[in-house]
């Protein structure tokens, strides 16, 4: 295997009914640097029916190139015709690294080319850097429940491949005059040649709760005592507009149901605010709210790693902090005609 | 129809422990047990066969102790297991194993062929979901991951019905017969093993194959040889940079944290739910 054939970091654009997913845009932001740390481009490669529109938007978010596979079959997801079109372009164009999105269908696909192209796929990472000398893509996740990391390397095989974790990677601000080249490759499928047929697809917009797109998020441990005092988070939350979460030590106890918990076995967040209430920081609830640009941690331990992530600390008991942010928040409220908003500072 | 459920043993993750002086796994700190996912994909082909009829055939690879998750899945109703075991295998990654399990799968295929392969979302250990995949790509047969449900096995036309999860809800597949499906727990419950079961798991010594067991097989892509990932380094997380600790009472710890929420506003976009 001649690896100076194999040049460029490629992402995997996933869409759904023409819509690319948050993580795909994600991926465009940590590509990018990437791509320049090794001085090659960035290409996003899209695969889907009438997708080509999208390709504007690949490149606002950072791509400097954008691969096209664009067929009927194409029009839904399915592992079998979405990995042919991945095998015809990286064994025409030979990118060094390919990145997908951890989602159900990302994961699928990735693991299915790896197969095809013999080659090494990291699973989940969650921190992503590149050697520049060796050119070796450093993949990091989270082992043995979180507890420690490992840096996976694929030395001997080509591409280098991982899936990586929605909402830990930080989009770029996307510029709408960015330039780009498009290239779009013809395929040949045919639908009676497919082993499965996706006859439906049901998006249940109920389940999912909000705490993913929330811009400021209340979340509340073990540490609030009992149930009762877990309320006054809610009010809290009811003041600021905020989404009340949990650690997995309190969705385990019941105080709230699985989908608010956060944290490695939960949902990852990247709010605006985050504020940690009595909890400890537990290294498998920081890689979830890590990326929250604001943190703000009460605890009553001094000790408490938690204080270690925070952008801000107030060492002291949350029953009696809260009730009285509570009642800053309300009178500012006031004060501003009963709705209270943070605009922008311009 | 012949029904093969791929498993592993696995550690208890949720009492493993970490040595925090070398960072690596105390092994002996974690019962071994079935990895969770692979009982749900047992659990399913029992149902699976209730219906439809048909044999059950249990298909693992791991140390000798292994075969401890072979009478497991026995005792959940599997008729019969294989545990592939050798040196040979050890230090394998996903692709690794993939292309080891897809060999005894061949020869299982072989004896009575198979109809559908079921394996857990991932295991717990390592958390990748990458070799259900990876051997249906080996047998050339369509691969479904995460099924929530599968409602009907047609084994006239060949075909079979399943939910699979997606990231905002669920897509309805309908796929070809031989597939491969990995399950997720909401598939079904585990049910308590009936007394004969258990009895039976007992005394079930399920057929052990090493690798020489096996046809064309290529060696080089077996074990740590034909691993392409290797773990680099193993680190304890970083933490993001801390920031600093508001002093003082209650209330001025408060009336601070408020300026400087106020002062930093061009960080927030806070909106009252209340507009």
């Amino acid at each position: 295997m001649n690896f100076d054939e194999y040049r460029g970091v490629w992402i995997f654009i996933e869409q759904n009914d023409g819509k690319i997913e948050g993580v795909s845009l994600e991926l465009l932001g940590a590509g990018r640097k990437l791509a320049d740390k090794l001085q090659v481009p960035l290409a996003g490669f899209l695969l889907g029916s009438e997708v080509k529109p999208l390709a504007k938007q690949v490149i606002a978010y950072g791509a400097d190139e954008v691969y096209i596979v664009d067929h009927p079959v194409l029009k839904q997801y399915r592992t079998e015709s979405y990995m042919q079109g991945v095998m015809l372009l990286v064994e025409k164009y030979k990118p060094e690294i390919i990145l997908y999105g951890a989602t159900p269908n990302g994961k699928d696909l990735a693991s299915a080319v790896a197969t095809d192209l013999v080659t090494g796929l990291t699973a989940d990472t969650t921190m992503l850097d590149v050697d520049v000398d060796s050119r070796l893509l450093e993949a990091s996740r989270p082992a043995f429940g979180g507890n420690i990391m490992a840096t996976i390397l694929c030395k001997k095989h080509r591409p280098q491949m991982a899936t990586v974790r929605p909402k830990v990677m930080k989009a770029l601000e996307p510029d709408s005059g960015k330039a780009g080249r498009i290239i779009e490759e013809n395929i040949n499928l045919k639908e009676e040649n497919m082993r499965t047929k996706v006859l439906q697809i049901v998006n249940d917009v109920t389940k999912k709760a909000n705490l993913a797109d929330a811009h400021v998020i209340v979340c509340g441990g073990k540490g609030m005592g009992d149930v009762q005092n877990f309320q006054i988070l809610y009010e809290l939350a009811d003041t600021i507009g905020a989404t009340v979460g949990g650690t997995r030590d309190v969705v385990e106890a019941g105080w709230l149901p699985h989908e608010l918990q956060i944290g490695q076995t939960g949902e990852t967040v990247t709010p605006k605010i985050y504020f940690a209430i009595a909890l400890s920081g537990a290294i498998q609830h920081v890689v979830g709210m890590k990326n929250s640009d604001l943190i703000i941690a009460i605890n009553k331990d001094p000790n408490a790693p938690i204080f270690d992530v925070a952008t801000y600390g107030i060492v002291g008991d949350a029953m009696e902090i809260v009730p009285k942010l509570i009642e800053q928040f309300k009178q500012l409220r006031n004060e501003k005609g009963g709705e209270m908003s943070y605009a922008r500072k311009i | 129809m012949h029904i093969v459920v791929c498993v592993k043993q696995v550690p208890d993750t949720k009492i493993i422990k970490i040595n925090p002086k070398t960072n690596t796994l105390d092994r002996r700190s974690a019962p071994a047990i079935l990895n969770p996912y692979d009982a749900h994909a047992v659990q399913e082909a029992v149902s699976i066969r209730e219906k439809n009829g048909g044999t059950i055939s249990v298909l693992s690879m791991g140390p000798p102790q292994a075969t401890a998750v072979i009478k497991k899945s026995i005792e959940i109703g599997a008729d019969r297991g294989y545990l592939i075991t050798d040196r040979a295998f050890a230090g394998a990654d996903t692709l690794a194993t993939s292309y080891a399990l897809s060999k005894a799968l061949e020869k299982i295929n072989k004896e009575l062929p198979v109809d559908m392969v079921i394996c857990g979302k991932h295991a717990i250990d390592g958390d990748t979901g990458q070799v259900g995949p990876g051997i249906a790509r080996r047998l050339d047969i369509p691969p479904i991951t995460n099924v929530i449900e599968v409602s009907e096995v047609n084994l006239k036309e060949k075909t079979v019905l399943i939910k699979r999860k997606l990231s905002s809800g669920y897509e309805l597949i309908q796929a070809e017969l031989p597939c491969l499906l990995t399950v997720e727990k909401e598939i079904n419950h585990i049910e308590y093993s009936p007394m004969p079961n258990m009895i039976q798991a007992a005394r079930y010594e399920p057929v052990i194959w090493t690798v020489n067991d096996f046809e064309n097989v290529d060696r080089s892509q077996l074990g740590l040889k034909g691993s392409p990932t290797i773990v680099g380094k193993m680190f304890t997380p970083p933490r993001p940079e801390g920031g600093k600790k508001i002093e003082g009472s209650a209330d001025e710890q408060v009336k601070q944290l408020m300026d400087i929420l106020m002062e930093k506003k061009e960080v927030l976009t806070l909106q009252s739910s209340k507009q």
